[in-house]
């Protein structure tokens, strides 16, 4: 929940709210966008969180050259810094935008992780559980669309925008919950539109329901609903191909102005894309920035992908608030790890899974808090407060109102808690 | 443009002649393919001996006795056997992961072969289609699907050794053996991939991934489950059984030479709960009397893997087969299979049979075919009493599972063109068709390395077969590559048009009431572009049903 004093909820009226949604070009607001809006502006502070951001840093973003910086130290790299909106802390420069938002954003300096190598670390990240060769754990989207299912939606409600090879997975709750990828909003999304008139689509149809029929014969009745999903999901497909919802997909029609302050870079359009999604009703969207990966000239190639995030996140906070998004949408922005504090002979800094940093915002996070620190000598490597990935999984789940430490059976029969860490109770604004 | 002197009259008149002449040419052709058998196939099966055939008949029925005791235990009542092209469909996609061609179906149907399907088989298992496709799938569980570092890893090449491996039938022990323990450079030695592709950042191969995948590819044991503690949950085996399958790849590494043993390097470990790393020696986990006592880590590892006594190795891969041909395993999941059982119905015989016949992967496949559990029908003939998930999971009834990414990708092109798709195909067609596969593959869903799990259908995949490219590519107007478009000008009447349609898409004739619907359809088509649109409508229609994208 929004905690800065002249910002909070009660603030904003339903009518300051359609403002809002006119000025950031999100006139197309459907019916059921409405009520949600509706729902999220009356909703009383400590409601739970109805939905999910997650901006991916694909590589491995540097902590030390972003968002804690250890200016003038052998491990700093000469970093510049600039003060944000949480008075004493500061940032690398570059993230100008993202630090005048801080006091809606927390900061985590100390999330620790077991896992160095980028895939396995991406699993962990996702799932709040490290690989393990007996199943594939869901992902957080896939957990929260199983656990606050919405037969209003009529797109998919987990949805991931600019995958890189590993993007949100059903895992044991099924295909059904991975996410639904997409790529630069700029172009539609792909295979939406029928390549038929309707008369002829329903030509189509009608034939078809005379082959199923044939092939049902002699077979289970419930075939379909309980093992093939295949008239199902072709139900929610064609749905979905009908669906005002499915414009939130789309940016071409987006006014130049708001899109431009997203930065004109797929992900600031996929963050904008993000936005419009939450606000048609979507549940989770992950959307990734690759190329963090900076096994030489760190700072050059920092620098450059500094510059993408700052745009794109600042903008997307600035218009979630905008909108009364903000209070119900958890936003979460990191890597699968951080980097190390020592420069390689190249200039390039390594996987460092033992103290990154993470921000979290929105959906009941506190704004304008920092937990924990890192070494400055970059001598030691555990940091102060550390915060276990399964922690942030349990604090998302918890704002959520889900249930973090209930059981699931999986499909090998063994019975595994939906996360096995503790939400951080410092990051919760009514903990 | 207007300047061009006028045509003489004899001349338009020789043009027209010509133009027609070849158009006649091309739809007689074209009537033939569609509706007779081509020669050329006909015949070039290697047939087995009667002798050898009533001897692959004996182990199968004795694999049938078996599972009858267990139907009459469950009282389950077994359904009857499916027709022969239903057979001959799940054949193709088992061996060569794409469904039979019109041009085929017809083929068999002129044969008037007593057993279709055994025919069939003999066929595909001399067909290179069937080695490259079980070669793929067989990789998939040695190296996974990534292409790793190329320096010191050709999947590419280990690929094609695979498949030659299987189209000489090579005894499975042998290559089992040439995976764990050769020496060489991977590219002139090709088995030599295995280990490789576990290196990692310039060190030597990874022994933790090697023992891992021998453990399950091999034995049917998924004991990596304990490399950071003992196992729990029921399980016996200990932190230390691991590292010490682990230690037999410890003296492998690579120099210029590639591939070899070094017997100055060992294999360490840091335990739970100890603080030093220890160096590790090479144990097995179990029957260590089956272990040569001499020889090279590797080559003694592999002698015991493949060891007659060490049975575990024979129901590995008896599992994996089954699993392919029937796109479900029989024990499940597929690379854990209990060591000291209990066995379901088949397995030890099948195993035996296996040992016995010189690890024959061939004929392996050929008596689970001929089993009655293969060549049951998927669907019960009496409506009141339809197949029961308890019939299927006890193979009482053939079982309804969902078709990989690939195999739906090779049905689509191949449903697409009358004609098989197969080596003798140009090479610019084959080309052409491994990149619509690869592309058809990532939109809808790489399933990774070879898990047969059955999980029902996404959004994405039915919207893919819906509205997608290659759908509408190859069923929309389009006379040189797609078969909707063909059938709908060359089929002598509607009836037949309809019936190729299903042949090519389904591998079996419409039922009365699927005739009537879509010969209507045809029917009511006023003109030439009417009558392919709703040629085209049909094609789409069958390609969207689940029949299309279900083994069954």
């Amino acid at each position: 929940m929004n905690t800065s004093p002249c910002q909070g909820p009660d603030h904003l009226t339903r009518r300051s709210l359609l403002r809002g949604t006119t000025a950031a070009g999100l006139s197309w607001l459907t019916p059921l966008a409405d009520i949600l809006a509706a729902e999220a502006a009356t909703a009383p502070s400590g409601k739970p969180a109805r939905s999910l951001i997650l901006l991916w840093l694909g590589g491995a973003a540097s902590q030390l050259d972003t968002f804690d910086p250890h200016p003038e130290t052998k491990i700093g790299g000469g970093v510049k810094t600039i003060p944000t909106a949480i008075k004493g802390v500061s940032f690398a420069s570059g993230l100008e935008q993202t630090a005048s938002v801080m006091q809606d954003v927390s900061l985590i300096r100390s999330m620790v992780s077991k896992e160095g190598d980028h895939e396995r670390a991406f699993y962990n990240i996702k799932t709040g559980y490290r690989p393990d060769p007996t199943l594939i754990h869901p992902s957080i989207g896939a957990i929260v669309c199983h656990e606050l299912p919405d037969a209003k939606i009529e797109i998919p409600t987990h949805v991931s925008i600019l995958p890189n090879q590993w993007p949100a997975r059903g895992g044991f709750f099924g295909a059904k919950y991975d996410a639904f990828q997409m790529y630069d909003p700029k172009s539609p999304v792909p295979d939406v539109k029928a390549r038929v008139n309707d008369k002829r689509l329903d030509q189509r149809m009608e034939g078809l329901s005379v082959v199923e029929q044939a092939f049902a014969r002699g077979r289970e009745p419930d075939l379909d609903q309980s093992k093939t999903l295949h008239q199902l999901s072709m139900q929610r497909a064609r749905k979905m191909m009908s669906s005002e919802q499915l414009k939130a997909f789309n940016v071409s029609d987006a006014p130049v102005k708001d899109l431009s302050v997203y930065g004109d870079t797929p992900f600031g359009r996929s963050c904008y894309s993000a936005v419009r999604l939450i606000q048609a009703g979507v549940r989770c969207v992950e959307v990734t920035l690759n190329g963090w990966d900076t096994h030489a000239n760190n700072f050059e190639g920092q620098a450059t992908q500094v510059k993408i995030l700052d745009a794109a996140y600042a903008s997307l906070i600035r218009d979630l608030k905008k909108l009364g998004l903000l209070q119900s949408t958890i936003v979460v922005c990191g890597g699968e790890f951080g980097r190390t504090p020592k420069i390689n002979n190249v200039g390039g800094r390594d996987h460092w899974p033992h103290a990154f940093s993470m921000l979290v915002a929105g959906g009941g996070f506190a704004g304008g808090r920092v937990i924990g620190s890192t070494d400055p000598t970059g001598e030691k490597k555990e940091p102060e407060r550390p915060v276990l990935v399964e922690d942030l999984h349990a604090t998302i789940q918890n704002l959520l109102g889900i249930d973090y430490s209930k059981e699931v059976m999986t499909p090998v029969g063994r019975p595994m808690a939906l996360s096995k860490g503790e939400p951080v109770k410092e990051l919760q604004a009514h903990a | 443009m207007n300047s061009a002197s006028p045509t003489p009259s004899w001349l338009l008149w020789l043009r027209t002649a010509v133009i027609l002449g070849a158009l006649a040419v091309g739809i007689c052709w074209g009537v033939a393919e569609l509706l007779a058998p081509p020669v050329r196939l006909a015949g070039s099966a290697s047939r087995l001996s009667k002798s050898a055939q009533a001897d692959i008949q004996l182990a199968a029925a004795k694999v049938d006795a078996e599972f009858e005791k267990d139907w009459a235990q469950r009282q389950l009542q077994p359904v009857a056997r499916a027709d022969d092209l239903t057979i001959v469909r799940r054949l193709s996609l088992a061996l060569t992961g794409s469904i039979p061609s019109l041009e085929e179906v017809r083929m068999l149907e002129a044969l008037k072969e007593p057993d279709l399907p055994q025919w069939w088989l003999s066929h595909l298992l001399t067909d290179r289609r069937t080695s490259d496709y079980l070669a793929e799938r067989l990789a998939r569980v040695y190296v996974g699907i990534e292409n790793g570092q190329f320096f010191i890893y050709r999947r590419r090449r280990l690929v094609e050794w695979l498949s030659d491996s299987i189209q000489q039938n090579r005894p499975y022990d042998q290559i089992a053996r040439a995976l764990i323990d050769s020496h060489g450079v991977w590219t002139t030695n090709p088995a030599v991939n295995f280990v490789s592709v576990t290196r990692e950042n310039n060190k030597g191969p990874d022994e933790v991934k090697l023992a891992a995948k021998v453990s399950r590819a091999f034995l049917g044991v998924r004991i990596d489950c304990v490399q950071c503690h003992d196992g729990k949950l029921g399980s016996t085996w200990k932190q230390t059984d691991f590292h010490q399958l682990a230690a037999f790849f410890g003296q492998a590494d690579f120099s210029l030479n590639g591939l070899h043993d070094d017997p100055k390097l060992s294999y360490k470990v840091r335990y739970l709960g100890q603080a030093e790393e220890a160096k590790v020696s090479p144990h097995v986990p179990w029957k260590p009397e089956l272990l040569p006592a001499k020889g090279e880590p590797r080559t003694r590892l592999a002698a015991w893997v493949t060891a007659k006594e060490n049975k575990a190795f024979a129901r590995t891969i008896v599992n994996r087969m089954w699993a392919l041909l029937f796109n479900r395993p029989l024990v499940s999941p597929v690379d854990e299979i209990p060591l000291d059982g209990p066995f379901p119905p088949g397995m030890e015989i099948l195993a035996d049979d296996f040992t016995t016949h010189r690890y024959d992967l061939q004929r392996l496949i050929r008596v689970i075919v001929s089993t009655r559990a293969f060549q049951m029908s998927s669907q019960s003939a009496d409506p009141d009493h339809p197949v029961t998930t308890a019939a299927e999971n006890a193979w009482a009834a053939f079982p309804v599972t969902r078709l990989r990414p690939e195999q739906m990708a090779g049905s689509v092109i191949q449903a697409a063109s009358l004609s098989t798709i197969d080596s003798d195909t140009h090479v610019l067609f084959r080309i052409k068709r491994d990149i619509d596969v690869a592309n058809f593959v990532k939109r809808y869903g790489d399933s990774g390395e070879d898990n047969f799990e059955d999980s029902g259908g996404t959004i994405p995949q039915r919207l893919l077969l819906m509205n997608g490219n290659m759908i509408t590519n190859n069923t929309s107007g389009n006379p040189f590559i797609n078969a909707s478009t063909r059938i709908s000008m060359l089929a002598p009447d509607t009836a037949s048009a309809v019936e190729a349609a299903y042949l090519s898409i389904f591998t079996r004739r419409p039922t009365a009431a699927e005739a009537e619907h879509f010969k209507g359809l045809l029917a009511s088509a006023k003109n030439t572009s009417t009558r392919s649109n709703a040629m085209s409508d049909l094609y789409w229609t069958l390609m969207n049903a689940t029949e299309f994208s279900w083994n069954h």
